[in-house]
């Protein structure tokens, strides 16, 4: 009885689902042609933390400005997940797919699979770890070595004419790609200052209690610190909190610079507790739209683009801080 | 049974290898930065190395000795991280709502909703483990996987930023001594008064050795099963209190990540087995002491991160090897006494019992 039940239910739901696709595909197919409103299926990783959520709500409303149909999922940082999601978009025939790799290997077969129904892919924040680049049209993201150099740059500035600047590193989890390559381009041009000398680099897992718990080690195992370098503002936040309680004053006795700029961030570099920060910007939305846009017309996009991202100073953060919606 | 020469007795404790393990610990630190012992006053209280080792490992020893009672019933509970960040997110939203957010009514008030909510948690767990039934490292992977969830949700996603100095004082306060170190201290001390000057201990163990020949020798082995995950819940709120304490600010996604697994591995290496029954609250203690030793001799040291894991699993499996009875036999140059003993035997139960966690156990704390 059950058996049969379960036969029928399975049944329907599959006719349901037949009639649904065959629905969708002719409508899609039907309004792209007739109107000219763009569908972007966006699968974003998840919402882990603030920059994802402004990331997150800077495509949605960036669609909505720009006339483009959005459909959205949050793979709850699971590939399956996004997967899922991408082949789904797939079957509805979206004109432009994209989203956030949850992580960098294991794309192939889906992203082939959206090749061949000739829908173009375009990778935002992240990339993937593939051989054949023709699986997207481009890459839309910070370039994280870059971010790495702006730090450097702006400590080699202000190191000059000192006899030794000595710094330690908060670096992001491990084997995270925005760690590896800002502790990169961080050490690439300071090699240029030989006066500045990395004495110690632990990582604090891009965590405030990381930050926190390893500045306090590092504080007692180094008696002169000069510079902190953290890769992204919370380590600096917990990093602040241990100097304060060595009694010592983070901006003045020793700088920091951190990566990423959200607000907590902004306002301790309004307070003059951090020297220096360095954007990575979340608010891509508008950048993708124009790229959907684009790549729909069929117009060349370059491979790779980078998102528009600047540095603050104490200065600017105080005039930026109150715009600030990150 | 029992030699009575104390050195024999000391020999033979279940204590003696995690207490070798944590001055071996301490005595590589001091020697490769004779520093690290020293201690001198900051701003009317004491700053140290040793001091921050009491204060970050405060949180893992409160979970440790809630998590400890839950195994000696024979149970675990694999949801105090999520109860952790809970803790943290009601707090912390509470407090920025509050009409004077820096007030110490505000903090008061933020905290006991969290601890309030996590007495809850508590219930919920204790009901699926004693009324339902269910295993319970299945009934507390419901919450450790919806907990998180449930902060997020309380948190909007958003990492909450607050300026509290009442608040601030729990994690990252001093009164000599850091204040999260006191809280916990008086929590053990409670725990062992209430449960080795009354009988309460032995009727916990003895729910944890046989449930049920305990209920039909009268026993409310349910209560009791109950009762010690509300207490598991309450130790894992202040644990999460004094974390986002800590850095004054709710992280619902890293707050209390995988300290299920350092709890779990601070009672194991403090000898209590994961079959239930026999438990010592000291060696929990010397537990959460040598995990949190572990992690400030990475940082303080300058073990590279990639090699921190490999570095962290090396120990812990080195202290796990030594609780074992036959590495302890063998290092000890004597075969057990009595090999082959029953499960129900008292007197060295603990160290008998004393099992190696799994592989994949050591990995995930290694990870944390």
């Amino acid at each position: 009885m059950s058996k049969k039940f379960l036969t029928a239910v399975a049944g329907m739901v599959l006719a349901v689902g037949l009639t649904a696709c065959g629905g969708n595909s002719s409508a899609s197919g039907g309004g792209n042609s007739g109107s000219d409103k763009i569908t972007v299926g966006f699968a974003q990783v998840g919402a882990e933390s603030g920059w994802r959520t402004a990331n997150t709500k800077s495509v949605q409303e960036s669609a909505k400005e720009a006339g483009i149909d959005l459909k959205f999922s949050d793979a709850q940082q699971k590939q399956e997940n996004q997967i899922k999601a991408i082949r789904s978009y797939i079957q509805q025939k979206v004109d432009v797919i994209a989203f956030s790799p949850v992580v960098e290997t294991g794309w192939d077969a889906v992203l082939l699979e959206a090749k061949r129904a000739n829908i173009p892919v375009i990778l935002t924040d992240r990339a993937v770890d593939s051989q054949d680049t023709s699986l997207y049209k481009t890459f839309l993201g910070s370039d994280f070595i870059e971010e790495g150099k702006k730090a450097g740059e702006w400590l080699v500035k202000d190191s000059e004419g000192k006899s030794q600047v000595n710094v330690v590193e908060l670096q992001g989890t491990t084997g995270a790609a925005p760690a590896i390559d800002r502790q990169k381009g961080f050490a690439d041009v300071i090699k240029s200052a030989p006066q500045i000398k990395v004495i110690a680099s632990q990582t604090g897992d891009f965590t405030r209690s990381g930050g926190k718990q390893v500045m306090e080690a590092f504080l007692k195992s180094n008696p002169k610190i000069d510079v902190v370098y953290a890769h992204n503002d919370d380590m600096g936040l917990g990093a602040i909190e241990a100097i304060e309680a060595a009694g010592k004053k983070p901006g003045v006795d020793i700088k920091i610079i951190t990566v990423d700029a959200v607000h907590d961030g902004m306002q301790a570099l309004a307070d003059g507790k951090i020297n220096y920060i360095v954007e990575c910007n979340p608010l891509l939305g508008p950048q993708l739209m124009d790229l959907a846009k684009k790549v729909v017309k069929g117009e060349q996009v370059p491979q790779r683009v980078v998102t528009e991202e600047t540095t603050f100073t104490q200065e600017q953060a105080k005039t930026e801080l109150p715009n600030r919606k990150y | 049974m029992t030699s009575t020469r104390p050195l024999d007795r000391f020999r033979s404790s279940p204590l003696l290898w995690p207490l070798v393990a944590l001055v071996v610990l301490l005595a590589a630190n001091a020697v490769v930065r004779p520093s690290f012992l020293a201690l001198r006053f900051q701003d009317g209280h004491l700053y140290g190395s040793l001091v921050d080792i009491l204060k970050n490992g405060a949180p893992t020893l409160l979970i440790a000795l809630g998590m400890c009672l839950v195994i000696a019933t024979r149970g675990i509970d694999l949801s105090v991280g999520a109860v952790v960040a809970i803790a943290g997110a009601v707090a912390c939203s509470s407090i920025v709502g509050a009409g004077d957010p820096t007030s110490a009514k505000a903090a008061f008030v933020g905290m006991g909703l969290a601890l309030a909510l996590c007495a809850v948690l508590g219930l919920w767990n204790g009901f699926l483990v004693a009324a339902l039934r269910i295993q319970p490292i299945i009934a507390t992977l419901v919450l450790m996987t919806a907990g998180r969830g449930i902060a997020m949700l309380i948190t909007d996603g958003q990492i909450i930023t607050v300026r509290n100095p009442t608040f601030r004082t729990v994690g990252a306060g001093f009164l000599l001594l850091p204040v999260s170190i006191l809280i916990a201290v008086a929590v053990f001390v409670l725990v062992a008064i209430v449960t080795r000057k009354t009988a309460l201990g032995l009727l916990i163990e003895s729910v944890g050795i046989n449930p049920e020949a305990s209920r039909l020798a009268g026993l409310r082995s349910r209560t009791i099963r109950w009762t010690v995950y509300v207490f598991a819940a309450i130790c894992a709120g202040i644990a999460g209190l004094m974390i986002s304490s800590n850095v004054s600010a709710a992280d619902a996604n890293n707050a209390g990540l995988w300290i299920e697994m350092d709890a779990i591995l601070a009672v194991v290496i403090g000898g209590t087995s994961l079959a239930g029954g026999r438990y010592s609250l000291a060696g929990t203690l010397l537990g959460a002491l040598i995990i949190q030793t572990l992690t400030t001799t990475v940082y303080s040291m300058g073990i590279a991160p990639e090699i921190t894991l490999v570095f962290k699993a090396v120990v812990v499996i080195a202290v796990c090897l030594l609780q074992a009875p036959k590495v302890r036999a063998v290092l000890l140059r004597r075969t057990p006494r009595r090999p082959a003993r029953p499960v129900s035997d008292a007197e060295p139960a603990a160290a008998q019992h004393a099992q190696t966690p799994t592989a994949s156990m050591v990995e995930k704390v290694a990870q944390s």
